[in-house]
């Protein structure tokens, strides 16, 4: 088991551990603007540690550029999804969450 | 070297399960449709797993596609058939 392996491994982890942080947060988060928070850590940082993990394991770099190229696509896509999905929700005049005040 | 690929993939898809909880309770629409976001990128993940540990490159191009519907359905939603104006029906129909 050599360096690759293990730096390999050690990404894909880090990968699922933020898999479980987003999938808690979406749970657990009180209203539609703070699960968009946890929904673009699911996005950029889990799927973009998994894909790390991957691109130790590739033969060639076309299998690489594809993995990136995913990648990508799901940074821009969670980037306007989320976007719209805030604006959609703040017109519709969903009300802000907030700490209850104490006495 | 394929030892931790299939463990993960079965971690993420647990992952989902747990996430069912929030398609089932969310108060609004868009709380399911974030539910759905969170499958469609878990799913890429797992095809991405599945790929390589020993799947076959097929499985990248079926994550590809995963990731741009999962995309068009999000802008389609917030677009399109989350419209309606409030006031005209405040009952949650869907």
């Amino acid at each position: 088991m050599n360096a690759i392996d293990v730096l390999s491994d050690l990404f894909l982890i880090i990968g699922a551990a933020f898999f479980l942080a987003g999938t808690i947060g979406l749970l657990r988060f009180p209203d539609v603007y703070t699960r968009l928070h946890a929904l673009a850590k699911v996005d950029n940082l889990g799927l973009g540690f998994t894909l790390l993990g991957l691109l130790f394991r590739v033969e060639d770099v076309a299998s690489g550029l594809k993995l990136v190229l995913i990648w990508l696509l799901v940074l821009a896509a969670s980037t306007a999804v989320s976007f719209l999905i805030a604006r959609r929700a703040r017109r519709r005049g969903i009300a802000y969450w907030q700490a209850e005040r104490q006495p | 070297m394929n030892g931790l690929l299939l463990p993960l993939a079965l971690f993420l898809l647990l992952n989902l399960l747990a996430a069912m909880v929030r398609v089932v309770r969310g108060p609004t629409a868009a709380d399911r449709l974030l539910a759905a976001l969170l499958f469609g990128t878990t799913g890429v993940a797992v095809l991405l797993l599945l790929a390589y540990a020993g799947g076959g490159p097929g499985l990248v191009d079926a994550a590809l596609v995963f990731a741009l519907l999962a995309a068009i359905t999000g802008a389609a939603f917030a677009q399109r058939a989350w419209r309606r104006e409030k006031g005209e029906s405040e009952h949650e129909r869907y």
